[in-house]
């Protein structure tokens, strides 16, 4: 394996560190929102990635397969499943605490929201 | 096949299928709530059944539709998670039993329905991290109740619930990500997601990096949802600002719940295998820990809302169970075990006793509390007692944990005399906070009046006897602990082995 073989991982790093720069230092709401998919979506990649077996095809048996064909490892799939729809649960109601946040400031800036609250 | 057998699996369906009724149940009267109760006792029943089985027989193992481990879904039951089934099962009942009266006041009534589903969802997350013995079901049970958790904290009464709210699921969604990413990296190098399993085979590859990476992230995604100092920001906002019976909910079992996942992996998974890096990795909380009491309870201090304070003595507490863990002993497992059940009781008696206040006062900020000792004198001598045991005054639940704390802790050499100090420091700042709370119930009159003529106004009878309730639990664990100890100690003999 060499470097650029592990070009998967190398995504998988950079998208989490685009992920949380955004999460830590966006004051918006919905970027923070955005920067938070984009870090669970890297960890969709890692396991998508630890799945493929080399020269495997996809975890199907068929009829008239040779007896030493290979097959990805259908298990991470399955997970990732899972983990896409927690995934977009959360993604839905972070969106939704966000549009209540506007109903009630006006704003979806952290910004506004903090000055607003030392006001009151 | 009887049903007796199908307990540990119904703990988890029985709540997970009333939460879509009771979300079409009309939200009128009290029948949400009823249904909500009659749920929760009922599980409540099956978890004390189930903790006696576990007293007699040790760990419960189940195989979910009989397909064999590690294949198929295990639940593992051990002495520990009849603990936590207790601690859950009834703290949320309690809570429940609170909102009777409390939640109406703070939550809109065509809600309520909605908000009690949720209570459920919560519910169904929570038990099923106690019991799951599955890396990757922990995952979605931990997601599951946080889910739920998120939308019952929005709910609270001042919009600032909101932020709040968006914090902790921003801060949640992180450390359940990260925890995903440790459990991945334990996939990748063993093939299994059975904890067992995962145990048994790294036995082999225990010095790899991946191994230890994994270790890493699991303990801070998981210190992130426990909110270990400094990792605690969201805690006391979530506390001040969710509905109160939400927040006693929560303040006894939710935090707890990842530290249980926590001392998990790090007894089962870690600890055996990778021997000398997992016991530096775990001395390095210490430092962290000693911050989160010391911290902790200085802001406490000087925090004017009541709520919050709790908060961040929670924070303080938090610090005492993780370092008990970190000590990586048999003595320190069972303070921790040990102060996982008392701090429940501690702070459900504490928040129950705001909740009553607060109902009355309509509000939680201290000074506007003046002379609640003598409009309520029930409920403020309840929180008296309860702040005894919080600061861990014997005869109380919270001097058992100090005890066995201390003793964990002096057992370490060179370390030992100092931690002690550091932790009597603390209490003596719990005590400090909790005098302000007093101060300002029995020696301060309201503005324009005396303190002979407030009148006595009490808490609504149902909270009170709650309250009781769990003040005498606090003083009965503080005499015969003989319950949490035996599981506790049953706990460690299985995972560490006798004369560890």
């Amino acid at each position: 394996m060499t470097l650029l073989g592990l070009y998967n991982y190398w995504v998988f790093i950079f998208l989490l560190a685009v992920g949380i720069y955004a999460v830590v230092a966006k004051g918006n709401y919905v970027k923070r929102m955005i920067g938070l998919a984009i870090f669970q979506a890297a960890v969709f990649l890692l396991f998508i990635t630890m799945d493929k077996v080399e020269g495997g095809t996809g975890p199907v048996i068929l009829p008239n397969a040779p007896i030493d064909q290979l097959y990805a490892n259908p298990l991470p799939q399955v997970l990732i499943l899972t983990a896409i729809v927690v995934g977009i649960s959360v993604t839905a109601l972070g969106l939704a605490i966000a549009i209540r946040i506007r109903e009630e400031y006006g704003s979806v800036e952290e910004a506004d929201t903090r000055r607003q609250d030392e006001q009151a | 096949m009887t049903l007796f057998e199908q307990f540990p699996i119904l703990m988890v369906v029985v709540p997970m299928f009333v939460a879509p009724l009771l979300a079409i149940v009309p939200s009128r009267g009290h029948l949400p709530w009823s249904i909500a109760t009659i749920t929760n006792a009922v599980i409540f029943f099956i978890a004390v059944s189930l903790t006696q089985q576990v007293l007699v027989d040790g760990t419960i193992f189940y195989e979910l539709g009989n397909w064999p481990v590690p294949f198929g879904i295990g639940l593992m039951i051990s002495p520990f998670s009849a603990l936590m089934l207790l601690i859950i099962t009834g703290a949320s009942l309690v809570a429940l039993l609170v909102g009777y009266d409390s939640m109406p006041s703070e939550v809109g009534a065509e809600h309520q329905s909605l908000l009690y589903s949720c209570w459920l969802l919560a519910l169904t997350g929570l038990i099923g991290i106690a019991i799951s013995g599955d890396a990757f079901n922990i995952f979605v049970f931990m997601e599951i109740s946080s889910l739920a958790a998120y939308v019952m904290v929005a709910n609270g009464p001042n919009r600032r619930a909101l932020t709040a709210s968006f914090n902790y699921l921003v801060t949640g969604t992180t450390g359940a990500t990260m925890y995903l990413i440790g459990v991945g990296y334990l996939y990748m190098m063993t093939g299994s997601l059975n904890l067992m399993d995962i145990s048994e085979r790294l036995a082999d590859i225990s010095d790899t990096l991946p191994v230890m990476i994994a270790g890493g992230f699991l303990v801070v995604g998981l210190a992130l949802k426990a909110a270990l100092f400094p990792m605690h920001a969201w805690m006391p906002n979530t506390y001040q600002f969710a509905p109160t019976p939400v927040t006693i909910f929560f303040a006894a079992c939710s935090t707890k719940v990842a530290l249980f996942v926590m001392m998990r992996f790090e007894f089962v998974v870690l600890l055996p295998n990778l021997g000398e890096p997992a016991y530096f990795l775990s001395s390095l909380l210490i430092p962290l820990c000693v911050a989160a009491f010391l911290v902790g309870s200085a802001v406490a201090i000087f925090e004017r809302n009541l709520k919050r304070m709790l908060g961040y003595s929670s924070v303080a507490q938090i610090g005492y169970i993780v370092l008990a863990i970190s000590l990586a002993s048999s003595a320190g497992m069972t303070a921790a075990i040990l102060h996982f059940f008392n701090h429940a009781l501690i702070k459900a008696a504490l928040f129950t006793a705001v909740a009553a206040m607060l109902l009355r006062y309509g509000s939680d900020n201290i000074d506007s509390l003046a002379g609640v000792g003598r409009r309520m004198p029930l409920t403020s001598f309840a929180f008296v007692i309860a702040g005894l045991s919080l600061i861990g005054v014997p005869l109380t639940a919270g001097f058992i944990s100090k005890w066995y704390l201390i003793q964990a802790v002096l057992e370490e050499p060179g370390l030992g005399i100092l931690l002690t100090v550091l932790i009597l420091v603390s209490s003596l700042m719990a005590v400090v906070y909790i005098w302000k709370v007093v101060e300002v119930a029995y020696l301060k009159a309201p503005a324009g009046q005396k303190l002979d003529e407030i009148k006595r106004e009490e808490a609504p009878a149902l909270i009170l006897i709650v309250l009781w309730a769990l003040v005498i639990a606090n003083v009965w664990f503080g005499i015969d602990p003989s319950l949490p100890l035996a599981l506790a100690n049953m706990e460690v003999v299985e995972l560490l082995g006798v004369g560890r």
